[in-house]
């Protein structure tokens, strides 16, 4: 009795030539995808090198994780299993980019698991033992077939999903128009057409996949257990249906296996040639990635200021330029392309990537960029920072991350762009407001160009001393910043946070002439020994006053003292007065006036986002009994005010619609009475957008103190009334 | 060489076909203290000999008419008045604020060891010792000083005095070559150029609306602009804003940009530096609005507000556009 | 092409600033120092005038309250050398007194082109360019706004007021008064000068007795008088823009076109 062993031969029907050919065709496609690869890795290893010690490094006592820890490798892997950063405010595309992920890979072990059999197992026994050898039999076999049609199946499912939404698609993430238009114009089809071979060709290598073995199954007159392998079954069985015979299969089953092959073949030969690269380099990015490296940005530790050339920048940054999808959510949610500024953070890593790719003597097939005549990417011999990427552009970013935050893979787009802004510091290009504004900071301390003597006039108006934190203890050393101090329609919110704390019974002081600007957006304008200068200034300004912590007014002198200086050897804790508020405001819960009114909250870039404190501010919203209405942006996606990253000190003409307003219009359609900010910037930039966007008289900005010291004057109020009645 | 007479000298120049509102600011300033001292008040003119009659305060005017045809030249200015200097050996000189007064007088300082003083706002005499005051600091500060009993020169802020009515007086004029001087300089007289002619006439508008450093940056200029385009009338700036770029040079007011004397000075974040009052003083009336209590211009303004532009040009814009 | 900048440093005018007890001066005590902002104008040119036709820059000043940051800041803007002069200088120096160290000097030196500011905020005593001039006894300019230089000679540009210019063909060498560069000053970054603090050398050199003549006595210096002749508009935006606007109204510069 002939006994049934499951199985299927492995070159059914090739003939031997056909045999050599296939081996030669897919020695030839993995030799280009290797020599291809080996291109990309030596690009990234002519930067400078991956700084794998921040993984090990001993990290100081306030280190938080993922904001100056960087999150641990498990974790990337976790999200690399479940895509999780792809699902990331796009559910949709990130499950079928879950499935496709998977599927892919699913597919990928099984001819690995297929070559194992034949080539290694096959041949070694072959040729050292008496008869050839195959594990592709029996329960491992039907086993195989019905998981790995699985994997068909899910990858087959996510990609069609993907190729559907793509095409349904009319999101500016994805029509690839620039941001900056080069005076000559570009083109951008060569990138379509990229990721339409991407898209296509995968499909079809994977319908091809699936209709062989079908046509096989077909072909092989439908053995019973071939049932395990339900999905070619299935479709053979359709097949078979509509007339096409086991022996027409089998003719058929020839050619299109070929065209499978081939297909496949030049897929992998095409890989690092191309948007496939993302499939290695995007995992190998997210398990480098730094999430501190914003929040804490690297000192200059190059021989020069800012970057010039390829080996300027770490490995890390070359590896994510080629991890880089074009998806196009940074682009969407970058504040100043939304404002009609020169930059999207997308464009900027293309452009970074094909100027790479060219300094390193390497290509893509298509997925390239085209110019009539060199400009930017394109030209030859012309400076990193001001031919390659226009200063207009560069000096366009607000730092607000978001960028970071949304991107999938993991790349770091703030670090690179201060990196860049060093090299026109360097030289000297700047907006003249900005070079007045660092001249003041170098000068005076602080950028209104006022005399440092003037720093604490706002105190002037108070109806008690503060206490000076150099010459007695405290337990807060409040650090207003620039805004707080020197703004005159922020004076009057000084003085109500100094009065409720003092109210509230609270220990602080204040170091007068002697504090500095923190320097958090000189260091991110990219002026690095200006940067120093002011932590020297104020670290010894600290030394000479006797405080436990230190809180803050303005968030982004919090993510510099709380992130950056600790590095220079700042050892108290910081906060921000949201925090200290909150902590006041719970102990006295019972006593304070229910406000009312529908508000809304906005959430600094440099508190929630950079730091992570998203619900302070909002509980104290909700003890001030006012009702809360979130804007659809909020959280870690909040909206930039556009004042960041030294825009604040920058001519904002250029643009069509300010980030302040843009979001100000958002606040609108929420019927809201207030505009909660937590941030001096914001309270100004956000001001001035009521009035331009034609919203005075409805929505009142006012700072989370206000209403703090409302709610706490009307119980105040009340209780005296009582007295008297 | 003798010691000084107890005669004044002073530098007048001719500008389109008559004497400079500074120049007859000069010989009043000068006609007092030529009358405190008792000496002779002779004037020595950098061009046209015509309008030299119309010098009415002075005794004698001396012309150097040559100046008009032939061009400016600093050391020319110097080697002329020198020349005078000698001759006369006045007790006091005055020169105006400007190119031509930076050229003389330090050097003719150095030259005569006289007592020299810059920025003066206001003279007199004291026991027969030339007391002066100065604006230092750009107008944050004055200074009251003594200038000696020898010679000494003053380098007179313009706007410091009233000027004399133009007359015809009696007035005794000789005129003087420079043709001795011309072969021999290192600055030959210069090439004159007139200032670009542009569309916008800040000089011919009744009313101004005017912007300075304090605007901040130039996105607010938009806000200011809509209130111009609104009353229908040019926009100006002081030189800040026009070195930035933010506003092309013939909207200058000041000391190198042009003299304004609209019915209305109407300015924005202008904090008032002399250079700056010194080309919109004359203007009728003047509004300020400077967030800066303490900004000088608040000082030659009628009418001033400290309140933020940004409140306040949208409620002018209303009420203009009715 | 050798360019000598004489560079000094200014009471900063961002200061309040207050008489000292003699009444005759600032009170220097507290007072921020910076560099003379007419003075960095003729560096700027100076530097651009060095990259135009080589040559050297050296920079040259009094001994004064943080005068060593606008000399690092000088030389790590490109100039070559940077000299301090040194002896009995206290307070309020006046011009003459600058001149005659300035002139003892450069007249040791080889040069085409002494450049100074036009003018500093506190100069009582005149302006530095024509004092040089008159006492190395070389012809000078000021309120000059562009060089050129060809050969031994310069194109000099004076402003002349009310928009006015004059450009003068000038025999080398001069000293001129800056009023502006021909583009705005350049920036430097804080890594720069800190770079040339630690390796770059300033060369003091003392000055001793240069008699210098005749300067006025100081008697008083005091705030104007604070009232102004201004009307406080004082109110809401609203109400302060009515009374403008019937400003204007009542001078007859705006409203005619109500009625359309």
């Amino acid at each position: 009795m002939l006994t049934v062993i499951e199985t299927r031969q492995i070159f059914a029907g090739e003939t031997r030539l056909e045999r050599v050919v296939f081996y030669l065709a897919s020695f030839v496609a993995i030799l280009i995808f290797f020599v291809g690869l080996a291109f990309r890795v030596r690009k990234y290893f002519a930067g400078r090198p991956l700084d794998l010690s921040r993984f090990r490094r001993k990290h100081l006592d306030r280190d938080l994780l993922g904001i100056t820890r960087p999150v641990p490798v498990s974790r990337s892997i976790h999200e690399i299993a479940s895509n999780g950063t792809v699902s990331k405010r796009n559910r949709g595309v990130g499950l079928a980019h879950l499935a496709l992920f998977w599927g892919f890979l699913g597919l990928l072990a099984a001819t690995t698991i297929l070559s194992l059999d034949y080539d290694v197992v096959g041949n070694l026994t072959r040729i050292f033992g008496h008869h050839e050898l195959s594990f592709f039999t029996g329960h491992f076999y039907l086993a195989y077939n019905a998981i790995f049609d699985l994997a068909g199946l899910a990858a087959l499912v996510g990609l069609v999903g993907l190729i559907v939404r793509r095409a349904r698609s009319t999101s500016i993430a994805l029509d690839y128009k620039r941001a900056q238009i080069p005076e000559d114009g570009y083109s951008r089809a060569r990138m379509a057409a990229g990721d339409l071979l991407f898209a296509y060709g995968l499909l079809a290598i994977l319908v091809t996949g699936i209709l062989i073995q079908a046509l096989r199954i077909d072909a092989s007159r439908f053995p019973p257990y071939e049932r395990w392998t339900w999905m070619g079954y299935a479709i053979a069985s359709a097949m078979h249906g509509i007339g096409i015979s086991s022996t027409s299969a089998a003719a058929i089953h020839l050619w299109i296996w070929w065209i499978h092959i081939a297909m496949a073949l030049a897929f992998v030969a095409y890989i690092p040639w191309s948007k496939a690269i993302h499939i290695m380099t995007a995992p190998a990015n997210l398990l480098v990635r730094d999430s501190s490296a914003t929040r804490r940005l690297p000192a200059n530790n190059l021989d020069h200021p800012g970057y010039r050339s390829l080996d300027d920048f770490t490995s890390k940054e070359l590896l994510s330029l080629d991890a880089c999808t074009k998806c196009g959510r940074c682009h969407s949610v970058c504040p100043a392309r939304t404002g009609g500024a020169p930059l999207s953070p997308r464009d900027l890593i293309l452009d970074l990537r094909q100027w790479a790719d060219r300094s390193a003597g390497l290509s893509m097939v298509l997925d390239w960029e085209q110019r009539p005549t060199a400009s930017g990417p394109l030209v030859a011999g012309g400076r990193l920072a001001g031919d390659v990427i226009l200063p207009a552009t560069l000096w366009s970013c607000t730092t607000c991350m978001a960028c970071v935050e949304i991107c999938p893979v993991g790349i770091e787009h703030v670090p690179t762009i201060v990196s860049l802004r060093r090299s026109l510091v360097d030289e000297g290009t700047m907006d003249p407001t900005l070079q007045s504004a660092l001249e003041n900071l170098a000068t005076q301390g602080n950028s209104f160009g006022k005399s440092a003597r003037m720093r604490a006039r706002w105190a002037k108006g108070l109806d008690f001393d503060l206490v000076d934190a150099r010459k007695q203890h405290v337990e807060y050393l409040w650090f207003l910043g620039d805004f707080a101090s020197f703004d005159e329609r922020l004076g009057e919110i000084s003085r109500i946070l100094a009065t409720v704390l003092r109210d509230a019974g609270v220990s602080f002081g204040i170091l007068f002439e002697d504090e500095r600007n923190a320097g958090n957006d000189v260091r991110r304008v990219g002026e690095e020994g200006l940067f120093e200068m002011l932590v020297e200034q104020n670290l010894a300004a600290f030394a000479g006053a006797d405080f436990d912590k230190i809180f803050t007014t303005d968030p982004h002198s919090f993510n510099t003292l709380r992130n950056e200086y600790p590095v220079y050897g700042l050892d108290k804790p910081v906060l921000h007065y949201s925090e200290v508020l909150l902590e006041i405001m719970e102990t006295n819960e019972g006593a304070l006036a229910n406000l009312g009114g529908r508000v809304t909250y906005h959430d600094p870039c440099y508190l929630g986002r950079y730091n992570r404190i998203f619900e302070q501010p909002r509980r104290l919203v909700e003890l001030a009994g006012c009702e809360l209405v979130e804007m659809p942006r909020n959280r870690t996606n909040s909206f930039c005010c556009g004042a960041g990253g030294g825009r604040i000190w920058m001519d904002d003409s250029v643009l069509t619609e300010r980030p302040s307003e843009n979001r100000m219009r958002e606040a609108a359609e929420l019927g809201v009475e207030q505009f909660v900010v937590a941030c001096p910037k914001d309270y100004v930039m956000f001001s001035d957008a009521v009035k331009t966007t034609g919203n005075e008289g409805r929505i009142k900005v006012v700072d989370i103190v206000e209403l703090v010291a409302e709610a706490t004057r009307l119980v105040g109020a009340g209780s005296a009334g009582g007295e008297q009645g | 060489m003798s010691g000084p007479n107890n005669g004044v000298m002073v530098v007048l120049e001719a500008t389109a076909g008559r004497l400079s509102d500074v120049s007859l600011e000069l010989i009043s300033l000068g006609k007092d203290v030529a009358n405190s001292l008792g000496g002779p008040l002779v004037g020595v003119l950098i061009g046209a000999s015509d309008v030299a009659l119309t010098a009415v305060g002075c005794d004698i005017v001396d012309c150097y008419v040559d100046f008009g045809t032939i061009g400016y030249s600093s050391e020319m200015a110097v080697t002329a008045l020198s020349a005078r200097v000698e001759a006369i050996r006045p007790r006091l000189l005055l020169a105006p604020t400007g190119t031509l007064g930076l050229d003389l007088c330090s050097a003719l300082s150095v030259a005569f060891d006289a007592t020299l003083a810059s920025y003066v706002v206001g003279l007199s005499v004291d026991a027969g010792r030339i007391q002066a005051t100065s604006q230092l600091y750009g107008g944050k500060l004055l200074a009251d000083c003594d200038l000696g009993d020898g010679f000494a020169i003053a380098c007179v802020v313009p706007g410091s005095a009233v000027a004399l009515q133009l007359g015809v007086g009696d007035v005794e004029v000789s005129n003087h070559s420079l043709d001795a001087i011309v072969g021999s300089l290192a600055i030959e007289p210069g090439i004159r150029h007139e200032p670009e002619a542009s569309g916008v006439d800040i000089v011919a508008a009744e009313l101004l609306v005017s912007v300075g450093r304090g605007i901040g940056a130039s996105a607010n200029l938009e806000v200011v602009q809509e209130l111009a385009d609104a009353l229908g009338v040019p926009m100006s700036a002081s030189r800040p804003v026009i070195d930035q770029g933010w506003l092309p040079k013939p909207h200058q007011v000041g000391k190198s940009g042009k003299k304004v004397k609209p019915k209305v000075y109407l300015s924005f974040g202008i904090s008032g530096a002399p250079e700056h009052l010194e080309g919109m003083r004359q203007s009728e009336v003047i509004i300020a609005c400077n967030t800066d209590p303490n900004a000088p211009i608040f000082k030659v303004a009628h009418y001033g507000t400290t309140l933020d532009l940004f409140d306040l040009v949208p409620e002018l814009v209303e009420l203009v556009e009715g | 092409m050798n360019i000598i900048v004489a560079m000094r440093q200014l009471a900063d005018l961002v200061e309040e600033l207050e008489v000292d007890s003699s009444g005759t001066d600032i009170d220097r005590e507290f007072v921020k120092f910076v560099s003379n902002e007419w003075d960095e104008a003729a560096l700027e040119e100076a530097l651009c005038l060095k990259e135009a036709y080589g040559g050297t820059v050296t920079v040259v000043g009094i001994e004064e309250v943080d005068f060593h940051q606008t000399l690092h800041a000088a030389l790590a803007k490109g100039a070559d050398r940077a000299v301090e002069l040194t002896g009995d200088f206290e307070g309020w120096i006046p011009t003459r007194q600058r001149a005659a160290a300035l002139a003892w000097f450069i007249r040791e030196c080889d040069f085409d082109l002494v450049l100074t500011g036009v003018q500093a905020a506190d100069d009582l005593n005149g302006q530095l360019a024509g004092a040089i001039g008159a006492m190395l006894g070389v012809a000078h300019a000021s309120v000059v706004t562009n060089i050129s230089v060809e050969g031994s000679e310069a194109h000099i540009t004076q402003e002349l007021g009310g928009g006015v210019t004059s450009v003068s063909r000038a025999r080398l060498p001069l000293v001129l008064g800056v009023q502006s560069a021909r583009q705005a000053p350049r920036y430097v970054p804080i890594s720069r000068i800190r770079q040339v603090m630690a390796e770059a050398t300033i060369e003091k050199v003392p000055v001793t007795g240069e008699s210098f003549g005749n300067t006025p006595q100081v008697l008083r210096l005091y705030a104007p008088e604070a009232s102004g002749t201004a009307t406080m508009l004082e109110g809401k935006p609203k109400e302060v823009a009515s009374a403008i606007y019937d400003v204007l109204v009542a001078k007859g510069v705006a409203g005619s076109r109500k009625g359309n």
